[in-house]
């Protein structure tokens, strides 16, 4: 099995430095894309690759390039940002790859920026990633010193800056049009859109913005052509992909494997199967604003397709497990609150509405639910829904609860008709 | 009123953006680091350095998790209480530091030590439950380790 993005990662190991890395091949797609090819024929590769954005969306990398102004008449500068805002709950698989090899980061927003012709890039990296902020620190200096960033990069007449950037924590910096304002030292909230980011972004400059992950596929892809990335995938989708599972069971962890490994695969070869006492009830297969699939799910392949026609979202690939000893309410309202405070309180739908699916959840979880809440809840999936708000965070939000309410209905109902939770155990976010 | 070091850290940050105002949260992140939290007195002064009034500035330190706007602790426990660590049982760690510390969330221990916080998913979900303490990140946490992690900080 080959597994380009995590081959030289070994966890616990501090990552390749600059020479350890050229040695295995590190920053060669540079010289090639440099040397041979022109920005328009690097798009058009990734294009052919099929690469989908890595941090939830799934969309085409380089259909979203294409639509950067190119050419003399273009504004400039124009930017890249990596996304390393990872805030998604049960989300910890781009930690992975800043911590392990973060040359390989570097690189891929050389050749990102090489395509669109940005000239200034900046790393949006979390707070919480300490580790993460000086690995990547050191590789920029070491990148610089060698030649790989600043003016006129192997004399080649392209320059490009790189930033390393620290949050200071808010889910919504995730979302890349509040990134780019909390970037401009503003409140994060989400921009209107059109115009796009590509188009206008960044101080209103063509910008784009890419997740870690789909950063780090883009020197494969260079030095090893479309098809060769195509042929990686067990699925209609192309390369591999990180999968991660947190919960109950015997050995969580994150592993590079090809798009459309099944998640029975995922969850019992790797994963090592449930912890013993506890028995599997469902999962998020892609992080917390994704729906629940059940045990009738459990072969299916993990692809975009696959997992939308199951009614749920690959997103980014983190699983997190329900198991039977764990309160189904309690784990929703578990994720409602983390929304609801995380909300940018900007729309009113969303910054009203979480509120008050929370409350319902936290008096369903005591005992203290109504029959009606159960519609009430059902009401507000709908009216939380795409296209009734600003950005995708309420909608997000909706998917873990309509699909709690349509595959858990009973334990829902069963709180509310014995006035108590059958798992003896409430969830109160502060006591 | 911010020292003269203050003022050329943040002088460093404007000069590396289009607009003063643009390097805010920067400023607020280098005041903070000298002195703990963002006190009325230190967003007044900081927001005459980036040339936005003391309420446009609070509206964005106010916006972001890790901007403290009350005094904390010489030491800030952030406790992820995110689903996986939910699921993982985390609710036993925050009882133990409750009452190992005698404070709840939002609270600074009698002797300025320890401020306690819940915080949204640390990404380190596979080795629930988690807390970070200052710089330092603790993974795999038992009830069992935790007083001697508390005794590392002073």
């Amino acid at each position: 099995m080959e597994l380009p993005l995590t081959q030289h990662i070994v966890p616990g190991r501090k990552p390749l430095s600059l020479k350890e890395y050229e040695k295995v091949g590190g920053y060669q797609s540079v010289r090639k894309i440099l040397k041979a090819m022109t920005p328009v024929e690097v798009q058009t590769l990734v294009k052919d690759s099929n690469l989908k954005g890595r941090g939830g969306a799934g969309f085409n990398t380089g259909l979203k390039w294409s639509f950067v102004p190119m050419g003399p008449e273009a504004a400039t500068p124009k930017y890249l940002v990596a996304n390393a805002d990872e805030m998604e709950p049960g989300t910890f698989k781009d930690r992975l790859l800043l911590e392990g090899n973060p040359h390989q980061l570097i690189e891929g927003m050389i050749v990102a920026a090489y395509a669109i012709q940005a000239t200034i890039s900046y790393v949006f990296l979390r707070w919480a990633y300490k580790l993460a902020a000086q690995e990547i620190t050191q590789a920029i200096q070491e990148a610089q010193e060698a030649g790989y960033l600043g003016e006129n990069i192997l004399g080649s007449g392209f320059s490009l800056e790189m930033h390393l950037h620290t949050g200071v924590g808010r889910y919504m910096c995730g979302e890349e049009t509040a990134l780019l304002n909390a970037l401009e030292g503003k409140r994060a909230n989400p921009r209107a859109k059109p115009p796009f980011p590509q188009v206008s972004g960044l101080y209103g400059k063509p910008t784009i913005v890419n997740n870690v992950e789909t950063l780090c596929n883009l020197p494969h892809i260079v030095n090893n052509g479309a098809e060769w990335f195509k042929g990686l995938s067990q699925s209609p989708d192309s390369g591999t992909k990180l999968f991660g599972v947190s919960g109950r069971v015997k050995k969580p962890g994150c592993w590079e494997l090809p798009i459309g490994t099944t998640i029975r695969e995922i969850l019992e070869e790797y994963a090592g199967g449930m912890q013993d006492g506890y028995l599997f009830k469902g999962l998020l297969p892609g992080g917390a604003s994704t729906d629940f699939l059940v045990e009738e799910h459990l072969d299916l392949p993990m692809d975009y397709g696959s997992i939308q026609s199951a009614g749920s979202r690959m997103g980014t690939g983190t699983m997190i497990i329900l198991d039977d000893q764990t309160c189904p309410v309690g784990f929703v309202h578990n994720l409602q609150h983390f929304f609801a405070q995380e909300s940018c309180g900007f729309c009113t739908p969303c910054r009203e509405g979480l509120p008050w699916v929370e409350k319902i959840l936290l008096a369903i979880d005591r005992g203290e639910g109504k029959p009606e809440h159960l519609l009430t809840l059902d009401f507000h999936t709908k009216y939380l829904g795409p296209g009734n708000t600003f950005c995708a965070l309420a909608p997000g939000a909706m998917e873990p609860l309509q699909s709690a309410l349509k595959y858990f209905r009973e334990d829902f109902e069963r709180h509310i008709h014995e006035h108590h939770c059958p798992w003896s155990k409430v969830w109160q976010p502060s006591i | 009123m911010l020292t003269s070091e203050e003022i050329q850290k943040i002088e460093h940050e404007i000069s590396l953006v289009p607009t003063r105002k643009n390097a805010c949260i920067e400023a607020l992140k280098i005041v903070q680091h000298n002195r703990g939290w963002i006190s009325d007195e230190s967003l007044k002064d900081v927001a005459e350095v980036v040339d936005m009034s003391p309420a446009e500035l609070d509206s964005v330190a106010t916006f972001y998790n890790l901007i403290f706007r009350r005094p904390v602790g010489r030491h800030v426990i952030l406790l992820c209480d995110s689903i996986s660590c939910y699921v993982m049982g985390y609710e036993s760690i925050r009882d133990h530091l409750y009452s190992a510390l005698n404070i709840q969330y939002g609270q600074t221990t009698a002797d300025g030590r320890f401020t306690l916080l819940p915080n949204c998913c640390l990404g380190t979900c596979d080795c629930a439950p988690a807390l970070m303490i200052d710089n330092d990140l603790y993974r795999n946490l038992t009830v069992e380790q935790l007083d001697e992690i508390l005794t590392k900080y002073t």
